[in-house]
């Protein structure tokens, strides 16, 4: 082979996804950036407060003040923490967040992966994240941060199993794994009022997911001071920090695409299509991100068994009925998607 | 019954809304805080800030040494030492305040005959290092003469209600 032909073939397209990976990991970046901002400033308004003011107009350039802040620091790691498992939990956290995005599609066709097993994809990589968690409260050897991790886990893992059968639900509907044919799917405007119960249970779920307030035990400052995070500092704490928020983004995205319609116009109005596909996604994935920050300033932590009851008791036999709903509503109206 | 309804209201999340209504109303009320090194509340005229020695129009200072203000500084911050000065008047030699015992009771200036140590409006004096908190004779002149025309005003403001 030639050079010329080494490169058409491979340092083309290899340049091409370094490209593409580029033009979404660093508007995410910034967006977990502003997302923090957002978080600060929304939370400050909802409790009188101002939030950042000083850094930059409005306090616009805060978050990259404490991310100067934070990579300047000494990372400490404690003398009887598991120095690879420790450093490698926050690398994980934060790779997993960015890896999942390989197969959100913001606008037709912008997508890095169109995989047809996306939602799959998606859920895998989502499971995956308690294993950093996990990881990071075993290898820190600290009582606080191991009780953190063992929550995360539970808690993790409670909440997953409701959010498949939410899954499963949409996937009757729309009878395809693939993100972008979630999106395209036609559905009459009954299907999403049956839905509608669905994306209450999943952004709950989501919370729990990403350890959000009301949910954020493994977390819980006022009793297990950090929990998994309370060893770590400077770098690896911020890694810990970013995956959080990328986290958060990342399952706004899935519920935007699973719920809301992704990029297309919202209630299918047609007269506002003129608008960027992209735009109506990056509108939505903020509404459900300011939906999470409201509800941290409005809910206190729930207890222990609360939240499990909550997962177990109510949302995994309700959710299994409303599969049947959903399953038994498509089967008897013959609206139940065609494989081709 | 009750118990139905319990569960009607949680299942259908009634409460949750009706807080988060309430938060997001709250979003768009006047802010309480202020952005404090840009702005700031309003003092009262008796308020007790750092202290200043003050001086009479022509330059003289008005500490007479009579130490009433050491007498009754009921944290042992004040030290003074006084000895008749060339023209005969009764000056300190010395009038040192350890700022970090001073409790801010505001008994000094209510103690003082002439009007000479005051606690004035500043509050903004943190100091990097513990030792530059011990105020010296000079040190407190100096801010007598930084802050005088507002102690001046703060005192003829206050003075109908003493």
């Amino acid at each position: 082979m030639t050079s010329l032909q080494l490169w058409n073939e491979y340092g083309l397209p290899g340049a091409m996804i370094v490209l593409q990976i580029l033009a979404f990991v660093l508007p995410l970046l910034i967006g977990v950036a502003y997302l923090v901002y957002a978080e600060r400033k929304v939370m400050g308004a909802m409790q009188l407060r101002q939030g950042p003011m000083t850094v930059g107009a409005f306090g616009l350039l805060q978050t990259f003040a404490d991310a100067i802040k934070l990579f300047s620091k000494e990372i400490i790691i404690p003398s009887a923490a598991h120095r690879v498992v420790f450093i490698f939990a926050p690398v994980l956290a934060m790779l997993l967040s960015m890896i999942a995005w390989s197969v959100i599609p913001v606008n037709k066709g912008w997508v890095i992966a169109d995989i047809n097993v996306g939602i799959l994809y998606l859920f895998a990589v989502s499971s995956m994240g308690v294993y950093s968690v996990l990881m990071a409260g075993w290898a820190s050897n600290s009582k606080y941060a191991f009780l953190g991790g063992m929550r995360s886990a539970a808690q993790m893992v409670s909440y997953e199993v409701s959010m498949g059968l939410v899954i499963v639900c949409v996937l009757l509907v729309t009878g395809s794994l693939n993100l972008t044919d979630i999106v395209m799917h036609d559905r009459p405007w009954w299907v999403d009022v049956m839905l509608f119960p669905m994306f209450i249970v999943f952004v709950v779920s989501i919370l729990a997911e990403c350890n959000r307030a009301p949910f954020d035990l493994p977390e819980g400052e006022s009793e297990l001071s950090g929990g998994f995070l309370v060893e770590y500092s400077a770098a690896a704490f911020m890694l810990f920090f970013l995956a959080e928020y990328a986290n958060m983004i990342l399952m706004s995205a899935m519920a935007t695409v699973l719920f809301l319609g992704g990029w297309l116009p919202p209630f299918g109005i047609e007269a506002l299509a003129f608008v960027p596909g992209v735009i109506w996604f990056v509108l939505k994935v903020s509404f459900i991100l300011f939906v999470y920050i409201w509800v941290r300033a409005t809910l206190p932590r729930y207890r222990y068994d609360q939240l499990m009851r909550l997962g177990w008791k109510i949302f995994l036999p309700f959710t299994l009925v409303w599969v049947l709903v959903v399953a038994g509503t498509l089967m008897a109206t013959n609206s139940l998607p065609v494989l081709q | 019954m009750a118990v139905k309804t319990n569960y009607f209201k949680s299942f259908f999340l009634t409460e949750i809304v009706r807080g988060m209504a309430l938060t997001f109303s709250y979003m768009f009320k006047q802010r309480v805080t202020l952005n404090y090194p840009f702005e700031k509340a309003p003092l009262s005229t008796r308020f007790r800030g750092e202290h200043a020695l003050r001086r009479y129009a022509n330059g003289e200072e008005r500490c007479i040494a009579c130490k009433l203000c050491e007498a009754v500084c009921p944290a042992l911050a004040i030290t003074i030492e006084a000895e008749p000065r060339e023209d005969g008047s009764r000056r300190t030699t010395r009038y040192d305040i350890d700022m970090t015992k001073c409790i801010y009771c505001g008994l000094c200036q209510e103690a003082c005959p002439v009007d000479a140590i005051v606690e004035g409006p500043n509050f903004e004096y943190a100091t990097e290092t513990r030792e530059e908190l011990f105020y010296n004779k000079e040190k407190l002149l100096a801010n007598g003469d930084r802050w005088e025309a507002q102690i001046a005003a703060n005192l003829t403001a206050d003075a109908p209600y003493r």
